[in-house]
């Protein structure tokens, strides 16, 4: 037997429940020195919950953490940072009127002279493959680029625990590679890596042990390199896995939404001017545009729904009719819905209930309008509904819109829309931060709308969703949209490079 | 030349209470809280800056006491805003509204008092220079002051882990608190440190300005600090230029009516506004300089919990 000691990090036992739910239940977990270690499950397995323990985030209620050996209590981020943990958070916390260097002195609490820190900062990241320009200002900078600073600035503190929470849901695959590239050295070095992920390709490509959680408990720690992609599947997600069905009865029909040369000025500096688009979705099919966020996708939707509408009125075409200049609720009449990106605040009014929120784009289609008097019964019934068919966990439809979870709201928002039976749904990042029985919910809801003959149109960062049911697919990068090609034609890598904006011409054989 | 020299010299003393004034605020709006109490906090800082030298005789004691008046108006603005999540808007605005009222009460048998002025310092050497001695060498105390205050601001804000602390509390209050800075801490002791900058601007004003009380004499300077602090995008620097500018306008209006130039007054005390928003048009229409520079957390409430 081995000793304790040859762990750098050792966790037993480790147990915390919030009112309600046992989060995390006497789980164990063991990383060497030097070694990338997988935390592979579910959303809502417990991930977060234990990171969040080992981090001085939350406190546990059982369990026992050491540190080489020695037994010691996190109670807060100070305290793990002292005991040699960093952590890259999902979200970043960074000031975006601030440049990088000064983001990186705020995050580590020590008195530094600026201009050191950025020789400091330049240094570690040439030696690491991340560059960045210390005198860069954030609101500049790419996710990716957001990304280095956290990267950096846990570097800085020369930990010995690296522990980074779902870091490539915002990369491109080609930005996952050279990530990967910077990990693997870093662990070369003796660094360890705690790798929080549900994606099962890239524990596969980078970590040598996982540990694998459902339900709140440990399922076990294998070695990586003996189990298979659909071993490391079973484990995660209890019964026998099963490849989603991809049996598609839909009968592709007429075109129902087609975009004309569609071209658009950037309203300011951020902004993005799409140029020269050409999309067409049929009935019954579902087409997707990847992309990296920032490169036109919330230009697009809004051409799209008309919250800016075109000088051309054949940019846009709803049936064959000329929808250019038409605005959004003459659209919505025409049958095009639309779900924005953002949730509260797009998608919903934060302090408005949901039966408000669903008479703000239901009342057209609905008829929930009587000579400007709105018929609130007929409202609430209709808010109901979508809470009723779509699973939405709410008291009542009277709670305001922010209350509700993302995942709940998001269902709520495209349980709306599509209970208008709308002809054609263009929908911006349908599952992102939902977890994972909702995204099964809404995923089905798409389908399904599908299948009953509408156009829909997914504009989404997340890869694996698109590749999983979408027909056809482009990609998005600095306000071109690629041509687009059956789904089943192409890779993951060449769905990439469409992100990057290169043209594949390999694949337009496939396509014909 | 004549005319020259005392005309810059009733520039430099229009301009110094709107540059006290100006720099706190902008120290306040730097940390993400907008106080339209600059007003009110002026003329609390004239009146018991004013009562304090009538009783004591003592320019320190006065100055001291027009500081703490600013200060304690803004503790009572950051108590509301801070602590009981009063909205800043409306807040500021009552500030302003009950400063005036207040100090109108307290101020009711100092006027037609008068009071000697502030003591000028003659700078050695310097102020013995032609011309540029008698204009920029023999001022009283504040003037000093509120130049010297320019510098330690900018260094405050650009040098020191301090003032990177307050940026980044202003910028995103969210991020600010996840890194373990005390956000409410923090935006009270700038708030507070406005208040102390509008006490002595008021104070300038009815010790050295015109050295009395009337009733309502800070007569909008509080709000053309406000406009000033936009004006100068919340940089020290231009803050500075932006004062003596505004001040500049103020004397020169005088100057216009005392020659029988033929544009009414109205319309020049019209000029700082308006350059505010000429201002702000130009900035707005560069999005980039606005995230440069304006808190992004200006006037958003901070609730810890979400």
């Amino acid at each position: 037997m081995t000793s304790s000691n040859n762990y750098l990090l050792d966790i037993q036992g480790m147990t915390k429940s919030f009112p309600g739910v046992l989060a995390n239940d006497g789980v164990d977990l063991q990383i060497k020195p030097g070694e990338v270690h997988a935390l592979l499950g579910e959303n809502g397995a417990g991930k977060s919950t234990l990171v969040k323990m080992i981090y001085g985030i939350l406190k546990p209620d059982h369990g026992t953490i050491r540190i080489k050996g020695t037994p010691v209590t996190i109670d807060d981020p100070a305290k793990a940072r002292e005991l040699g943990i960093a952590m890259v958070f999902q979200h970043f916390s960074l000031f975006e009127s601030l440049n990088v260097v000064e983001n990186i002195a705020l995050g580590i609490h020590a008195d530094s002279d600026l201009k050191s820190l950025a020789k400091e900062v330049v240094e570690l990241s040439e030696r690491y493959g991340l560059p960045l320009d210390p005198n860069r200002h954030v609101y500049t900078l790419s996710v990716g680029e957001r990304q280095r600073i956290e990267i950096l600035r846990c570097l800085l503190q020369k930990p010995q625990l690296l522990v980074m929470d779902e870091p490539t849901s915002v990369l491109t695959p080609q930005e996952v590679q050279k990530l990967f590239m910077t990990l693997n050295r870093l662990a070369e070095e003796g660094l360890s890596i705690l790798y929080i992920s549900h994606k099962l390709d890239e524990i596969k490509a980078l970590c040598h042990r996982a540990t694998i959680l459902r339900m709140g408990k440990k399922v076990a720690t294998v070695t990586v390199s003996e189990q298979s992609t659909t071993s490391l599947a079973n484990m995660m997600m209890g019964e026998a896995f099963t490849e989603s069905s991809k049996t598609r009865n839909r009968q592709i029909g007429e075109v129902r939404l087609r975009v004309n040369d569609l071209n658009t000025q950037a309203t300011d500096a951020t902004g993005i001017s799409l140029k020269d688009i050409n999309i067409e979705v049929r009935a019954g099919e579902i087409v997707g545009i990847a992309g990296v966020a920032g490169n036109g996708q919330d230009e697009l939707l809004k051409a799209l729904n008309g919250e800016e509408s075109n000088t051309d009125a054949s940019s846009v075409l709803i049936e064959d009719r000329q929808a250019g200049k038409l605005g959004p609720n003459d659209r919505r009449r025409a049958g095009l819905a639309s779900v924005p990106e953002k949730r509260l605040g797009h998608g919903a009014i934060p302090d408005m209930d949901l039966i408000d929120n669903a008479f703000m784009t239901g009342y057209q289609r609905m008829g929930l309008l009587i000579r400007g008097i709105i018929n609130y019964r007929k409202t609430r019934s209709f808010a109901q509904q979508v809470i009723n068919d779509y699973g939405v966990k709410t008291s009542s439809s009277t709670v305001s819109a922010e209350s509700l979870s993302g995942g709940n709201l998001q269902k709520f928002i495209i349980g709306r829309e599509l209970t208008q039976q709308p002809d054609i749904l263009v929908v911006s990042q349908p599952t992102w931060g939902v977890d994972a029985g909702a995204t099964q919910t809404i995923r089905q809801a798409l389908r399904d709308l599908a299948e009953q003959g509408a156009a829909v149109l997914i504009i989404s960062q997340d890869l694996d969703e698109l590749m999983d049911i979408t027909d056809r697919i482009g990609a998005i990068c600095g306000g071109r949209v690629s041509s687009f090609y059956p789904t089943e034609s192409v890779t993951i890598d060449q769905v990439g490079l469409l992100m990057a904006g290169v043209d594949l011409e390999a694949g337009a054989e496939h396509a014909s | 030349m004549e005319m020259i020299g005392p005309a810059l010299l009733t520039i430099i003393t229009a301009a110094t209470p709107l540059l006290f004034a100006a720099l706190g605020e902008m120290v306040t709006e730097k940390s993400g809280v907008l106080n339209l109490g600059v007003e009110g906090m002026m003329i609390m800082g004239a009146i018991l800056g004013f009562v304090a030298v009538h009783f004591t005789d003592s320019v320190t004691v006065a100055l001291l006491v027009s500081i703490l008046a600013g200060s304690a108006m803004a503790a009572l603005f950051g108590l509301l805003v801070l602590k009981f999540h009063a909205s800043q808007v409306p807040t500021g605005l009552a500030l302003t509204i009950f400063g005036i009222g207040l100090s109108a009460l307290i101020g009711q048998s100092m006027v037609g008092i008068a009071y000697d002025g502030l003591p000028k310092l003659s700078l050695p050497v310097l102020s013995s220079l032609p011309f540029i001695g008698d204009v920029f060498f023999r001022h009283d105390i504040l003037v000093y002051l509120s130049l010297i205050m320019v510098f330690v601001i900018y260094y405050f804000l650009n040098k020191t882990r301090a003032g990177l602390i307050l940026r980044a509390v202003g910028d995103s209050h969210d991020a600010a608190h996840a890194m373990g800075y005390p956000v409410v801490k923090i935006r009270f002791l700038a708030i507070l440190f406005g208040g102390g900058m509008a006490g002595l601007g008021g104070a300038y004003l009815s010790l050295a300005y015109s050295p009395l009380w009337v009733e309502q004499m800070t007569a909008g300077r509080g709000w053309i600090a406000l406009a000033l602090v936009v004006f100068a995008s919340w940089r020290p620097g231009r803050v500075l230029l932006g004062a003596y500018l505004f001040g500049g306008i103020t004397i020169l209006q005088l100057h216009a009516q005392a020659l029988g130039i033929g544009v009414p007054s109205q319309v020049m005390s019209m000029l700082p506004y308006l350059a505010t928003i000429i201002v702000l048009v130009i900035i707005s229409s560069d999005p980039g300089k606005i995230r440069l520079n304006a808190p992004a957390s200006l006037g958003r409430p901070f609730h810890p919990s979400r």
